[in-house]
């Protein structure tokens, strides 16, 4: 009952996006992929998403999301893509419905409304989505999407959350509160994989991180392991400090905060 | 936070809205066929004919005549087109994820036409068991094939990566549109007497030569068209998020598309096949119930065929009566009521088509 994505290939044209990449996310845990502009994140989660052609194999609770019907993928996953461009003036509340249109069982007409206040928006309920700020049609998107597979495990199975860059035009505060919202899900027995720019949040919300490099996985494994100077200078070739402040007892001074 | 328990009101219900707009438009459309039915360039009127039947007397033979073979017809033929064109427009305008698109302007219409003018002049060079197969269908299903291809030509120029450009959608469109005029007006001089003077009949963009003939050879496709675009509504609604987002929510999104591009060909083609050019009803109607009540495709596709039919129904009344006993192209009528609307659409929205 995992995501599995084994020896992904993807070319566009004559470029190769991603040169043979593994992934294994489990439930339970929030799967962080981070890497460089152009290291192929969102190219990786466009694949597992099955939203371009790909060579390799992804399977989705055991089962090969090339031969699932696009409403059996819908009830088990939802995807939260970048950027969101709606066509037509429909309201905030009319946006999230869209998310519960797959029609999955146990789902009851308040999740829409519940889904907006997980976000903190249940007052924008009757906005024109189009009238929003960047942020806040992230987090309405962000609403469609935990609408879709609101309960986190569905018929003994796992739902996934597959988010892509979920917190890049949002304030620190909301960065917080939708990387919290994400681990929430994780611990109800749901999954996530994340694509991430910030390497701070990653650390504080990750349980395991993928480092892509120039189209290959160069690292996966938990925070701790993965996110060192070695492999994070390596990754997006510049030289990095990976910090970790000191036992408690031991006193610690900190340059930034001295004052002449 | 908010919890649920601080939420005061419950949002707005613009989809119940949209539901009891079904009935308030049926009423509508009922008292349009009355009035249809009631006017016209002879004084023969619909409520003096039905007291003359209440009281037992029999109908003259003009007054049935005018009824039943010039009034009903036109009726009826009024009600297809406008519908189908109000649908077309819909489904086009969520296909194409923009309120601009409407098949008159992006030259379906104008393939539609090409594919009609092609089945006058060329159609008797047929092999005679086809003809006899398809009948007097030819002229629709010819029409529906034009509209067809310049649909899908259309959506394959101006879509990239699942996304359409506005701008380009407008100039195919406008390359789409001259050249099925050019390829007609050759047409034309190739054309006998005798097919002149259909071509003539046909391309005045009327209801004037309405008949039961032509209601019955557009009929059937028009009611299918439409039919299958009333099972899109979900479909053009997750397609507003985009394709892939569509297909992320369960969408099966080259079927759909599939499906909506041969509905719009169809009710398109065959409204142009009977009535020749009509212009603006398909981007009036769903903008205005848009206006409404809100973008929701599952009631705006019924709600279009509705106030579709209602349009064209009086506007044919109006092109009747207001320089009887003449009568106007009901083209004209919807261009002088529509074409204004269409600015203003624009102006109120510049950044349509900028994007």
């Amino acid at each position: 009952m995992s995501l599995i994505a084994e020896d992904i290939r993807v070319s566009y044209g004559r470029r190769t996006a991603l040169r043979g990449v593994s992934l294994t996310a489990r439930p339970g845990e929030v799967t962080a992929i981070v890497g460089p502009n152009g290291s192929g994140k969102s190219t990786l989660l466009g694949a597992i998403t099955a939203s371009l052609p790909f060579d390799g194999a992804v399977t989705l609770n055991g089962r090969d999301i090339g031969a699932m019907k696009p409403w059996e993928l819908a009830a088990q996953r939802a995807v939260l893509p970048q950027a969101s461009r709606l066509a037509f003036p429909f309201t905030v509340i009319e946006v999230v419905r869209l998310g519960l249109q797959s029609g999955t069982a146990g789902d009851s007409p308040d999740v829409p409304m519940r889904a907006l206040a997980r976000v903190g928006l249940a007052h924008y309920a009757d906005r024109i989505f189009q009238e929003l700020s960047g942020g806040e049609a992230q987090r309405v998107m962000l609403a469609r999407v935990l609408a879709q597979v609101w309960t986190p495990v569905a018929d003994g199975q796992p739902r996934w959350l597959l988010l892509d860059e979920p917190v890049s035009s949002l304030d620190i505060a909301h960065q917080l509160q939708v990387m919290d919202i994400a681990r929430s899900f994780a611990r109800a027995g749901g999954g996530v994989i994340a694509v991430m720019h910030d390497l701070n949040l990653t650390a504080l919300f990750a349980d395991r991180v993928a480092v892509l490099a120039e189209g290959q996985c160069l690292a996966f494994g938990t925070p701790g392991e993965v996110l060192t100077d070695d492999i994070l200078s390596r990754a997006y070739g510049c030289a990095l400090r990976v910090s970790a402040p000191p036992p408690a007892d031991i006193p610690y001074i900190l340059p930034h905060a001295a004052t002449a | 936070m908010a919890a649920l328990s601080e939420i005061e009101t419950a949002p707005r219900d613009r989809l119940s809205r949209a539901r009891a707009l079904h009935w308030g438009l049926a009423g509508a459309f009922g008292l349009a066929c009355i009035v249809s039915l009631q006017v016209g360039a002879t004084n023969v009127t619909l409520l003096a004919m039905l007291a003359k039947l209440a009281q037992g007397e029999a109908l003259s033979q003009m007054e049935r005549v005018v009824l039943f073979d010039i009034r009903l017809p036109r009726l009826a033929m009024g009600m297809l087109v406008g519908a189908a064109l109000a649908v077309s427009g819909a489904a086009m305008q969520g296909l194409f994820r923009n309120p601009l698109a409407d098949p008159g302007i992006v030259g379906v219409g104008a393939g539609a036409g090409l594919g009609a003018i092609l089945a006058i002049v060329l159609g008797g060079l047929l092999p005679a068991a086809m003809i006899d197969l398809i009948g007097n269908q030819l002229v629709p299903v010819a029409a529906f094939l034009g509209g067809w291809g310049s649909t899908l030509l259309l959506y394959r120029v101006s879509t990239r990566h699942g996304s359409t450009s506005v701008a380009t959608m407008l100039l195919a469109g406008i390359a789409l549109g001259a050249l099925a005029g050019a390829l007609s007006g050759i047409l034309v001089y190739m054309a006998d007497d005798r097919q002149l003077r259909d071509l003539t009949f046909w391309g005045l963009g009327s209801l004037a030569g309405a008949s039961w003939a032509k209601v019955i050879s557009a009929g059937p496709l028009i009611g299918l068209s439409i039919g299958a675009a009333l099972m899109l509504g979900r479909g053009l609604n997750g397609l507003a998020l985009g394709e892939a987002t569509a297909a992320h929510i369960g969408i099966d999104v080259q079927r759909m598309k599939s499906i909506a591009i041969l509905a719009v060909a169809g009710a398109t083609g065959a409204a142009v096949a009977v009535s020749g050019g009509i212009g603006f009803i398909g981007i009036v109607v769903p903008h205005l119930l848009r206006l409404a009540s809100g973008p929701d495709h599952r009631t705006l596709l019924l709600n279009s065929a509705l106030l579709g039919a209602i349009l064209l129904v009086l506007a044919d009344v109006i092109a009747r009566v207001v320089i009887a006993p003449a009568e106007l192209p009901i083209g004209i009528v919807t261009a002088v009521l529509g074409a204004p609307v269409f600015l203003w659409i624009l102006l109120k929205r510049r950044g349509l088509v900028e994007k």
